[in-house]
């Protein structure tokens, strides 16, 4: 199954349109995307080297998420609400970015990850609160939480060249094939 | 405004020809690296300033002295600032010549300098000073002063790349 005729589809919309000529608007959610990055993602920070037991070892983990918890979903939610304008923008070439297809599988992993934390040793919270270093299973989920983040960061930074993109022909098989690109049998051959 | 004010062009051509500001514009991996690992660094150091000021404005983790939380920030504020200035002189290298005539720079340089210094001077006084040494006024003067100076150095960063 491809999405390839529904991101055709929104690009042809005329919001997509005027995001993308847009004078103001574009760089401005650009701008909003990237420095919400401090909010949510600088928190989240903290909030992960806690859990590995490395900063912030006197506070109580559930004194730092009660505190923090409000900011960080705030922040996440400008950092989606924009990712998503920024994505209506350019639908077709982001949609077909390995770059992009990256992040969001990172971002599902993360999303995977949060589920097992909060679903397993968060749980019992409670019995480790107050330990400067959480146990294990608490640290494996700020680690993974960190490396998956900067895979996020950097893939969206990422985002913006065109190395591989499937107007730049030919790529090697595998790009095109996990960039989902649609390219001619004659183009693809050379 | 612009860095041109000053005549360094004799510098900035310097840079431009350097093995190093050949080296990184020559090789869009590595700006995009340098460009990546910059953004990182943005991350940590936004987290680190905002811990400290959401405490001092009263809105962060509450029940912890200002002094805790900032001591424990404090080493994240400062690696990640270092590695913020070494990426960022290494992007300078890359097109000096545009940052040179770039009113947005300008700005940039003029708030991290500000901020940097009210960071290491007032903001450090402040919140290392121990409870009940300076009033909650002051905390929140200092810390939307810290925000906002911050906030001027991103703004006006972001800003650069649409120039």
């Amino acid at each position: 199954m491809s999405l390839l005729p529904f991101v055709q589809w929104l690009a042809e919309t005329p919001g997509s349109l005027a995001l993308r000529e847009s004078v103001w608007m574009y760089p401005l959610v650009e701008s909003a995307h990237v420095l919400t990055l401090c909010v949510f993602l600088g928190l989240a920070v903290m909030f992960d080297l806690r859990l590995l037991g490395i900063t912030l070892t006197s506070i109580p983990m559930t004194e730092i998420r009660r505190r923090l918890g409000p900011w960080m979903a705030g922040g996440f939610v400008v950092m989606v609400a924009t990712g998503l304008l920024l994505f209506y923008a350019i639908p077709v070439r982001s949609y077909q970015s390995i770059w992009f297809r990256l992040k969001v599988v990172a971002l599902i992993l993360t999303g995977l990850n949060a589920f097992v934390f909060h679903s397993g040793i968060d749980r019992r919270v409670a019995e480790w609160d107050r330990e400067p270093v959480p146990p294990p299973a608490a640290r494996r989920a700020g680690a993974l939480s960190l490396v998956l983040w900067a895979v996020i960061v950097v893939a969206g930074r990422m985002i913006a060249y065109n190395w591989f993109d499937c107007d730049k022909q030919p790529q090697p098989r595998l790009v095109n094939a996990l960039a989902g690109c649609v390219v001619p049998a004659e183009e693809a051959r050379r | 405004m612009n860095f041109s004010m000053l005549h360094m062009l004799p510098f900035i051509e310097r840079v431009k020809a350097s093995w190093l500001g050949q080296m990184i514009s020559g090789s869009l991996w590595l700006l995009a690296v340098i460009e990546s690992v910059h953004l990182l660094a943005l991350a940590v150091i936004g987290g680190a300033v905002l811990i400290v000021d959401l405490r001092l404005l009263g809105l962060g983790i509450r029940e912890q002295p200002v002094e805790a939380i900032a001591r424990d920030a404090q080493p994240w504020f400062l690696w990640s600032w270092a590695v913020m200035i070494v990426t960022g002189v290494l992007l300078f290298a890359s097109e000096p010549e545009k940052l040179y005539y770039s009113p947005p720079f300008f700005w940039k340089m003029t708030f991290l300098t500000v901020a940097t210094i009210f960071a290491l001077t007032v903001r450090r006084r402040v919140v290392l000073a121990g409870e009940g040494r300076f009033s909650p006024a002051v905390l929140k003067l200092v810390a939307i002063t810290s925000l906002t100076l911050w906030l001027g150095v991103g703004a006006s960063g972001r800003w650069i790349g649409f120039g």
